[in-house]
């Protein structure tokens, strides 16, 4: 089987998120970048299936300048067979939808698979995007992904429960929690890391789509104020404080 | 030219957050001066549809394809662009939710429409269109300009809040074409979940964390839930270690929500939980340690041992609860 990942390149989930240059732009001062954490969880899978004998050949693409390469790399030193990048800036979705897709018309793939949404700018939207560019089907947000044969099975969270899928290939699906039962962390050790470094990383230019929306300015949620402590022995206060005062009893 | 409002219906019948989504769709609609339409697949009761003229739509249309029992995002865009295209709609509103989430980016590509995700506010302007929406996790939001022709917006649960504004409401019947391999997914069942109220559902949620050393421990909470009419949902170690359904896994790579009130007990408060959960409108904290970060975030707070506060409290609610 072929797998095409698409990894995003995002501050790490402890990040305190400051903006620069009037609230416009993020401040990357002493930011650590990651690979998405659905889009690691996602690829931890394909390396699980791998390593229980389905034979898997993953490669790994993301959508940004020079500097997402050490998190492209570290796709490749976790155990991805090979890298594209694609060179521009991934700041419009149905611009981004489209690389990908172009990745997938250029290859020979079975699947292709994003997180469920980035963690910066929380669109959640590729899976959806890059499937109906190419005319595939699309599941999003997948909470369980088996492989049978030439069937995959799988599951999605819906209102009040969970769908169970069962489907041929290809198609397009984005991994939310669970899409990889037990996931260990997969830490890429010094071997990975050399390794990663002789695996071919091909980077390409993008095609054209126009952008359709802007970021133009961020806000940072409004600061509490200060939290009132009350007396454990006199919860009451506690029950009145929630009817009266915040009204949420 | 029209405000198209997708309706999901649950079981023949709609819930607050589809009235969330037509109230807003309906104030959207007074800015750009346009008509309000809502959108459903299945057959409906009338009564039922006309629900929706009590927060705004002026129209509902039916699509009533037997196929779209189940549910496929190919043959949802596909049906929901059909409509759109008929009732000439320049501006979208699905929910951020897993149909909305499935659905709407297809249609972005089929309308070449922008599509901001995660919306918490009416547009800021409608010309350059421009609306607030969550970003960093719940960390911070931004605002997105659209600038495509056909914009979609998809709005965050508990971000906009229900208000009648009745108004007469005619029903629609619609066939759509179902394209050829809409199916190829194909779903075999749905597992549902224990029947209890869903963490994005409820407006209050009892919240444990690690604090709570163990999954034998969450009797009180659940007591706490049952007085309060409250939903359960627990920190990410926690149900990492399966203390608890992954369902009820709030934070940054769990469920967002944005319940009335968020109680959270033996949870420390890392700013990946914070990030999910900040949007609540009142949160309570209750730990032993004074220096927990969710002191910071929290509106109230109790320093002590939950296996003390909980059960004392569950008695001071119970008495509330009895008096009101």
């Amino acid at each position: 089987m072929k797998a095409l990942i698409c990894i995003g390149h995002v501050p790490d989930t402890t990040s305190k998120i400051k903006f620069t240059d009037s609230n416009t732009k993020f401040d990357t001062t002493d930011i650590k970048y990651v690979i998405g954490p659905y889009e690691e969880l996602a690829l931890t899978r394909l390396l699980d299936l791998k390593d229980a004998g389905i034979e898997m050949h993953i490669t790994a693409v993301t959508v940004g300048p020079v500097d997402t390469e050490p998190t492209i790399r570290k796709a490749l030193a976790m155990g991805a067979d090979n890298a594209i990048r694609i060179n521009a800036e991934p700041t419009d979705d149905l611009f981004t939808a489209k690389q990908i897709a172009e990745v997938y018309k250029n290859g020979d793939f079975d699947v292709i698979i994003t997180g469920k949404e980035s963690i910066d700018y929380n669109g959640s939207q590729m899976e959806g995007m890059i499937a109906e560019f190419l005319g595939l089907p699309s599941i999003s947000g997948a909470s369980k992904f088996e492989i049978e044969g030439d069937k995959a099975k799988l599951e999605q969270e819906i209102e009040g429960g969970n769908l169970v899928l069962e489907t041929s290939f290809p198609f397009v699906v984005s991994a939310g929690k669970g899409f990889c039962p037990e996931p260990e962390p997969r830490i890429p050790n010094m071997r990975g890391i050399m390794m990663a470094r002789k695996k071919p990383l091909q980077v390409t230019e993008p095609v054209a789509q126009d952008a359709v929306t802007e970021v133009t300015q961020f806000y940072l949620p409004e600061a509490k104020p200060a939290c009132k402590i009350v007396n454990p022995d006199n919860v009451e206060e506690l029950v009145r404080l929630l009817h009266e005062e915040a009204k949420v009893i | 030219m029209a405000v198209l409002i997708y309706t999901q219906n649950y079981d023949g019948k709609f819930k607050k957050s589809t009235f969330e989504l037509v109230t807003y769709g309906a104030a959207a609609a007074k800015e750009l001066g346009t008509e309000t339409v809502a959108v459903t697949t299945g057959k409906l009761d009338d009564t039922v549809l006309k629900e929706l003229g009590k927060y705004g739509a002026s129209k509902v249309i039916s699509i009533t394809n037997a196929e779209l029992n189940d549910f496929s995002a190919q043959a949802y865009a596909s049906a929901i662009e059909q409509v759109a295209k008929n009732v000439n709609a320049d501006l979208i509103v699905f929910g951020n939710n897993p149909y909305g989430r499935a659905v709407a980016p297809r249609l972005s590509v089929k309308l070449n429409a922008g599509l901001a995700a995660g919306v918490v506010a009416l547009p800021a302007s409608t010309s350059p269109f421009t609306v607030k929406k969550r970003a960093y996790s719940g960390k911070a939001f931004a605002d997105v300009i659209i600038k495509s022709d056909i914009k979609i917006v998809s709005l965050n649960q508990n971000s906009y809040k229900v208000k009648e504004n009745p108004v007469d409401i005619t029903t629609e019947e619609f066939s759509a074409e179902i394209p050829d391999g809409a199916y190829t997914v194909k779903p075999i069942e749905v597992i549902k979940s224990s029947g209890k109220l869903s963490v994005t559902d409820a407006e209050i949620l009892v919240s444990g964390g690690r604090g709570l050393k163990g999954p034998e421990n969450w009797g009180m909470l659940e007591e706490m839930a049952e007085i309060l009419g409250a939903g359960t949902s627990c920190s990410r170690p926690v149900s990492d270690l399966d203390w608890r359904p992954h369902e009820e896994h709030v934070g940054q790579t769990g469920k967002v929500v944005a319940p009335n009130l968020y109680i959270a007990i033996g949870i420390s408060g890392a700013i990946q939980h914070l990030a999910g959960v900040n949007g609540s409108k009142i949160m309570v904290v209750i730990n032993t340690d004074p220096d927990a970060p969710f002191f910071e975030a929290a509106d109230y707070g109790i320093i002590g041992d939950a296996f003390e506060v909980v059960p004392k409290l569950n008695e001071a609610f119970k008495k509330f609860k009895e008096e009101n």
